[in-house]
């Protein structure tokens, strides 16, 4: 107590301010960088959970270089963000540009849009999953069918199976992303297309020269945030492959799919580690890159 | 007065504490961890309620949560001294709990080897080590063809016996709509839920191989035989006239509980699944025999272990708790609860479980059953999964492909064998 009684003003704030911050320091150390910290000394060992761990040094590496499965897919999960961010980038944005004018029905389309955000992945996905099936329980095929047209196979199938996965997950950030547009929409003072219109500018040039350049900040969260998401997608990939997850060939298989698997199916959670390594250096470039680029100069 | 009282509070903690100790002595309490399963949940209450009957001054805890957590659970309790005493675990893991040192052998003078080799059927013997044995299964599970009666009857066909019969009572029931696509199949087909058992260990061998040599250590199925195993597979879904296809229905179960399969193999686990299915009729026979007659099937199991954590008298319980789960009345009443098969012959082949119309022909089964040392079995499907698509998507030759799953799969044995 007379430790503390001694303190000046400023040290006592000092303390203070520690003594509140300790709670979220805990918390990151405990919860946060301790696992993360583990996860990448894991990578150098060998450990099947049960036994003891060894030290095998850059073994996993090694191997997973050497891995054709590692290098097919990386190429998976980068055509997830590739095809992905774009795409929902480009459909939240001309969705919540229109909705933005819209005053009919305004809050219960926006609901709508809303909607498959908040439903579980899980369910999500096993319902596009049945959409997908050939006849005779296929919605789309049995659609097709009844038209006379081929089937198509969606998820059987090296190529399509991917954008046929990749489709829902779009869909289901939709909502997210139209929310976070919609608020940047309205961040943009009025007097700014006020003035615009006593200029008699045309809309093609008050969207391309006041309303992007002032979204900036709203575009580079969510290209930052969608990102992420892709990068890291399991959730749809798993559901809609369970049985042969990652199948057919491992053409859908995203890098999260592979460490879940390596990890608790097969048990080998050194190489699983090193994978997770990788991609937290991928997601981490993949950010850094995003900021930069994106940044305001 | 204030003494006095304190005085008789202590005298009255110390006899309690004492009281408490002394019925610890006499109630030994035994954890038993298993995956959640409903009916395995019931059936190992109603032998722990037998079980303490029979010793009042041992009680049994049961733990169980759900089987993707099992592992894990496992691995973080029993170093620690927590957890089981006795614990299930799957006949696959079993050299993983052994070199993790989780697990301690089953001592000799209850369990001796040479009895069990005598009682149980022979595929248990996987779990032997030396002359003594590391665990021991209440009960085991075997395949078998199951057939809906409405199409077959509808079709004007008896179910098969032999592969021959397979393919034309197949072809027979499937049916097609108008553009040629498949409405219901003959034979469900998937690598992904049982047939890769079906085709390791019935179809090679009945096709003149032996997939796996120095026990289960080398791929041995890259050869004229596999390979006929593996066209005769393909020729199902991709010969001709196709009597299934892969991914019909989403999972071949949901076909033949949907009625849209005429034939399904699966194990015996599912007959639980099966028997609540409304307006279903299915019967149940034996593994269609191979062209020369052979007769094989797969088994596996989960088998009881106990654990190192149990010392003294936790571990003279566990010891009598063992020797209750793998009696003849506690497989009996797995048999009646589970629909899993006695791992005994003089439990299963009795007269009433062996002529069982449902349970009969996995009973049968048994006595010619195989049991695959996996080192990790869902990779090892997997490779069995992607022979079969790189030939159905790739248009790869099933000598070309099965080569390709054959180096793989030597790879992951060798990598576990050589660790």
């Amino acid at each position: 107590m007379k430790l503390y009684r001694d303190l000046t003003i400023r040290q006592k704030q000092i303390a203070w301010a520690w003594a509140f911050l300790a709670i979220p320091v805990l918390f990151y150390g405990i919860i946060r960088f301790y696992p993360t910290g583990n996860a990448i000394l894991i990578s150098f060992q060998d450990w099947n959970l049960l036994g003891a761990r060894t030290w095998t040094g850059l073994e996993n590496y090694e191997k997973l270089f050497a891995d054709p499965v590692f290098w097919k897919v990386f190429r998976n999960t980068f055509v997830y963000l590739l095809l992905g961010t774009p795409i929902s980038l480009v459909i939240s944005f001309v969705i919540a540009y229109h909705l933005d004018k819209t005053r009919f029905l305004h809050g219960f389309l926006r609901m709508l849009y809303f909607l498959p955000f908040m439903t579980s992945a899980v369910a999500m996905a096993w319902v596009w999953r049945w959409f997908y099936q050939p006849v005779p329980i296929g919605l789309f095929n049995n659609f097709l069918a009844s038209l006379g047209i081929a089937q198509i196979n969606f998820l059987n199938s090296t190529t399509n199976a991917l954008p046929s996965i990749l489709a829902p997950a779009v869909w289901a950030g939709l909502g997210f992303q139209i929310i976070i547009f919609m608020a940047g929409l309205r961040a943009i003072p009025r007097s700014y297309y006020e003035a615009a219109r006593i200029d008699g500018v045309s809309s093609w040039t008050v969207l391309w020269e006041i309303t992007l350049p002032l979204l900036k900040p709203t575009i580079v969260f969510i290209v930052v945030f969608s990102s992420i998401g892709f990068l890291r997608i399991f959730d749809h990939v798993y559901n809609m492959t369970t049985q042969n997850p990652g199948g057919p060939l491992n053409s859908t298989k995203p890098l999260v799919l592979m460490i879940y698997e390596t990890a608790f199916s097969s048990f080998d959670m050194g190489y699983a580690a090193a994978q997770t390594v990788v991609l937290f250096l991928i997601l981490l470039a993949v950010s850094l890159l995003q900021l930069r680029i994106l940044r305001d100069r | 007065m204030k003494l006095s009282r304190m005085r008789a509070l202590a005298l009255a903690s110390a006899t309690s504490v004492a009281a408490l100790v002394g019925s610890a002595a006499n109630a030994v309490e035994i954890e038993y961890w298993q995956y959640f399963f409903d009916a395995r949940v019931t059936a190992m209450e109603q032998l722990i309620e037998n079980f303490q009957a029979a010793n009042p001054d041992i009680t049994v805890k049961m733990t169980h949560f759900p089987y993707a957590d099992y592992r894990t659970k496992v691995a973080a309790a029993i170093p620690a001294g927590e957890g089981p005493d006795v614990v299930q675990l799957f006949y696959g893991w079993l050299n993983d709990y052994v070199q993790a040192e989780l697990i301690q052998p089953l001592p000799a003078d209850v369990f001796p080897a040479a009895e069990i080799d005598e009682q149980f059927f022979p595929m248990v013997q996987a779990m032997k080590d030396g002359d003594q044995y590391w665990a021991l299964p209440t009960a085991v599970r075997s395949l078998a063809l199951f057939y809906n009666e409405r199409l077959l009857d509808e079709a004007g066909v008896e179910p098969p016996t032999n592969l021959e019969e397979l393919v034309s009572v197949a072809e027979a029931t499937t049916k097609r709509d108008g553009a040629g696509n498949i409405t219901q199949v003959g034979l469900t087909a998937g690598m992904t839920a049982q047939d890769h058992h079906w085709w390791r260990e019935v179809l090679v061998r009945q096709f003149g191989g032996e997939p796996y040599l120095d026990d289960y250590r080398t791929v041995n199925y890259n050869n004229d035989a596999g390979i006929a195993a593996l066209e005769f597979y393909a020729d199902l879904f991709m010969g001709d006239t196709p009597v299934t296809a892969i991914g019909f229905m989403d999972e071949p179960q949901a076909a033949f509980k949907a009625g849209r399969a005429a034939l399904h193999i699966d194990g015996s686990f599912r007959i639980g699944a099966l028997a609540d299915i409304r307006g279903l009729k299915w019967g149940v026979v034996e593994l269609p025999a191979g062209p020369d007659g052979t007769e094989s099937n797969y088994s596996s199991y989960w088998v009881n272990a106990i654990t190192t954590k149990a010392e003294g008298e936790k571990y003279d319980a566990a010891v009598k708790f063992m020797e209750y789960i793998t009696s003849d009345e506690a497989m009996q009443i797995w048999l009646d609860v589970v629909g899993e098969l006695p791992a005994k012959p003089s439990v299963g082949m009795t007269e009433a479980n062996a002529n069982d119309p449902v349970f009969g022909p996995f009973i049968r089964g048994l006595e010619y059953a195989h049991t695959t040392k996996f080192v990790d079995e869902s990779a090892q499907r997997q490779l069995m999964v992607e022979a079969v698509e790189r030939m159905q998507l790739q248009g790869m030759s099933a000598a070309d492909s099965l080569a390709v799953a054959a180096e793989a799969e030597q790879k992951l044995l060798d990598e576990y064998y050589n660790d």
